[in-house]
């Protein structure tokens, strides 16, 4: 059982502008089992939320903390926060020129895990992720993420969920871009991963159709860089018929909605 | 890679003038070592020094119409404002270009599987000259200093097991002159390597024959110790249906010059030629080629990828493929990629495309100087990679395929381990 907790988080980011503040004050716990949704308008600051647990250089933590099962996350590389068990399947996986599959996905096992994997079991393993995922076999020639397509790629960052076992996984909106079926291929990859029993989940999406798939147990409303609202699933089924405006126009009733979903916590 | 500057082209259209709009380079890109006085002084941007259609400056002249000659008093005196020295740093050839190249040349070792032939032999043999003449002044010094040439023949119609190692060890600081011939008989088959190492201060010249229906491949490695400074031309006549497949690879010296060529003679014949250099700080590493299709119906494919890290690490890699008014049916394609992994390196890279025929088959070129970029970085190491092994992954897979195209596996194998040297030298 772990924990991941976020506690009164400030980032922000140096622009040609200056500094811009983009988290105002994050708070959020979440456990081995569990699953989180944050739903919240364009800017309001996912990306940022997830980048920082990963540990993008980007972004400048001005306040609060992260901690993983006490240990200070802060503090660690990007590579030592993956090492320590945080996956973030990105909203724009990025493409590496001359760096085959095969040989990433092996070379990350082999960093996670602290010593390689069996080469045997290992490209079995692939292989049968790859094709629950239904990712062609050749793909394993292609260099990472070189020329796939949007859902291509999607699909590719849940191949390295299953296949890396992390202790937290967020996914920053792995459902966007992807058709009827590679979202359920998707979905059914991570509830795969789910299943196992060792994961916590942090699920940033704009769109409830994922979540016929997978079903959090708490969803977040973000806006402005805060959580503004908390609640169960029926809270995201809400937020499809009305969308924000209350959240972003009545700032007074984001406040108390906040309140009382805190004082409820 | 982001901050890339690319040109790509495909030409299939037949051109009044001699350079295609966009193709010619020239300009401001003097050494800055050799021009002080240069009005137009390169900027200090390492990864967007390749300056496409720079604009000021004297117009490039025809590669078809450089002076050749076995007679050093032809050319004149350098002054690295000429347009095949304006990247070189003079003062680092130790003498290549002024003194007489009396030293001991380099030692040569050859190691050859049955049925090829070595000889050892005087100015006057007949061989001499059969494939090169002399393109620049420092060529042309050794040409007339060395004392005696190596020559390596493949017999007509054998096919050798295995490659022939010409291992050539410098013997010191004394300026030389060396001379070897590589001949590949009508229908023979056999892949040579050129082993250079030590301490030198050399002026090289290979002519490489490479008859009617031969297939060599010829591989020249330089793991020069740091202070060596080495200029090597290294031209391939290639007769009909020839197929010949050069590679070159820099990694050790102060200052290396490579200038390969190949020269179509006849119909049919095909050159492939790759490089590979890796520049650490200081290092000056150079490679001029030039692909002369002067017949109809050859192919020709380049590529060279360098990689270059530290303070003053320079790399300069030209390109110039002519296809002469009789080379219709041609089909070229060259490329250069460039990776900078550190800030103070710099890569210049100049592809020149002459075509005086419309009726080709294709023509094409591209360049791309990247930077290795932090998001790469990141996306690694978010999967639990450490920095220093990530930046391996993308360097070794980056210039894997040019070390794949070696195919004798013992080579291979040296340098991956090389390039992994090198590697761990960032690391310090
Ligand atoms: N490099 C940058 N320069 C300027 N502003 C930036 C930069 N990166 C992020 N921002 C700003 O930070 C804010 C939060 O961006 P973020 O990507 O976290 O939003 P998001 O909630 O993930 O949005 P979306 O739903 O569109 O993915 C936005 O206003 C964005 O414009
Ligand atoms: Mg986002």
């Amino acid at each position: 059982m772990s924990t991941l907790e976020i506690k009164d988080l400030h980032v922000s980011i140096d622009t040609e502008q200056g500094t811009k503040e983009i988290l105002k004050g994050v708070s959020l716990t979440i456990k081995t089992g569990q699953t989180h949704a944050i739903m919240g308008p364009n800017g309001s600051g996912k990306s940022t939320l997830a980048s920082t647990i990963a540990g993008h250089p980007r972004y400048n933590v001005t306040g609060g903390t992260i901690t993983l099962d006490g240990e200070d996350v802060l503090a660690m590389s990007v590579d030592e926060r993956a090492r320590a068990g945080l996956f973030l399947a990105m909203q724009y996986p990025v493409e590496v020129p001359g760096v085959s599959m095969t040989n990433f996905l092996r070379t990350a096992k082999t960093a996670i895990d602290g010593e390689a994997p069996k080469l045997r079991t290992w490209t079995k393993d692939v292989k049968e992720a790859m094709a629950k995922l239904r990712i062609d076999a050749d793909f394993t020639q292609r260099n990472v993420n070189e020329g796939f397509s949007g859902g291509e790629k999607k699909r590719v960052e849940i191949l390295q969920l299953e296949l890396f076992k992390p202790k937290f996984a967020i996914l920053d909106e792995t459902d966007s871009g992807l058709d009827v079926d590679a979202l359920k291929v998707v979905s059914e990859g991570v509830n795969r991963a789910h299943a196992e029993g060792n994961m916590g989940t942090l699920l940033i999406t704009h769109y409830t159709r994922i979540l016929r798939y997978i079903k959090p147990e708490f969803v977040h409303v973000f806006v402005d860089g805060k959580v503004v609202e908390e609640g169960g699933p029926e809270l995201a089924d809400r937020l499809e018929e009305e969308g924000y405006d209350r959240y972003v126009q009545g700032a007074g009733t984001a406040t108390i909605a906040a309140a009382d979903a805190a004082a409820q916590a | 890679m982001t901050d890339i500057t690319t040109e790509k082209a495909r030409i299939g259209a037949p051109s009044s003038q001699p350079f295609i709009d966009g193709f010619t380079e020239e300009g401001e890109s003097l050494s800055p070592l050799n021009s002080a006085e240069s009005k137009a002084p390169l900027a200090g941007d390492a990864v967007k020094a390749h300056s496409h259609g720079g604009g000021v400056g004297v117009p490039d002249s025809s590669r078809a119409g450089r002076l050749t000659s076995y007679t050093l008093a032809d050319f004149k005196p350098l002054t690295g404002m000429e347009e095949d020295w304006r990247f070189t740093p003079l003062k680092r050839l130790r003498g290549l270009h002024t003194e007489v190249l009396g030293g001991a040349a380099p030692a040569v070792a050859v190691t050859a599987p049955e049925g090829v032939r070595v000889e050892t032999v005087g100015r006057d043999d007949a061989r001499i000259g059969s494939a090169a003449i002399p393109e620049d002044r420092v060529s042309a010094n050794a040409w007339e200093n060395f004392a005696e040439a190596t020559v390596i023949t493949v017999p007509a119609n054998v096919q050798t097991e295995g490659e022939v190692s010409v291992v050539l060890t410098g013997q010191g600081e004394a300026a030389s002159a060396q001379h070897l011939v590589i001949i590949a008989e009508k229908f023979s088959r056999g892949v040579v390597v050129l082993d250079h190492q030590g301490s030198a201060v050399v002026s090289e010249n290979v002519e490489i024959l490479v008859e009617d229906g031969a297939e060599l491949t010829v591989i020249s490695l330089q793991e020069w110790n740091d202070d060596a400074v080495h200029a090597s031309s290294q031209q391939a006549k290639l007769g009909r249906d020839a197929k010949f497949k050069h590679i070159v690879v820099s990694l050790g010296g102060d200052l290396v010059r490579v200038t390969p060529s190949a020269r179509f003679t006849a119909p049919g014949a095909e050159a492939e030629m790759f490089g590979l250099y890796f520049a650490d700080a200081g290092q000056h590493l150079e490679q001029r080629l030039f692909v002369d299709h002067a017949v109809a119906n050859c192919k020709s494919n380049v590529l060279y990828k360098g990689a270059l890290q530290g303070r003053n690490a320079h790399t300069v890699w030209v390109g110039d493929v002519l296809i002469r008014k009789e080379a219709e049916g041609t089909d070229t394609y060259e490329a250069n990629r460039n990776l900078v992994l550190t800030d103070g390196a710099r890569a210049d890279s100049v592809p020149n495309l002459e075509i005086e025929t419309g009726l080709i088959a294709g023509a094409g070129h591209a360049s791309a100087t990247g930077r290795f970029d932090d998001e790469h970085l990141f996306y690694l190491m978010a999967r639990g990679i450490p920095e220093k092994v990530a930046r391996r992954l993308v360097v070794r897979g980056f210039l894997n395929e040019i070390i794949q195209q070696i195919r004798v596996p013992a080579i291979e194998e040296r340098l991956t381990a090389a390039v992994e040297r090198e590697l761990a030298a960032t690391d310090n």
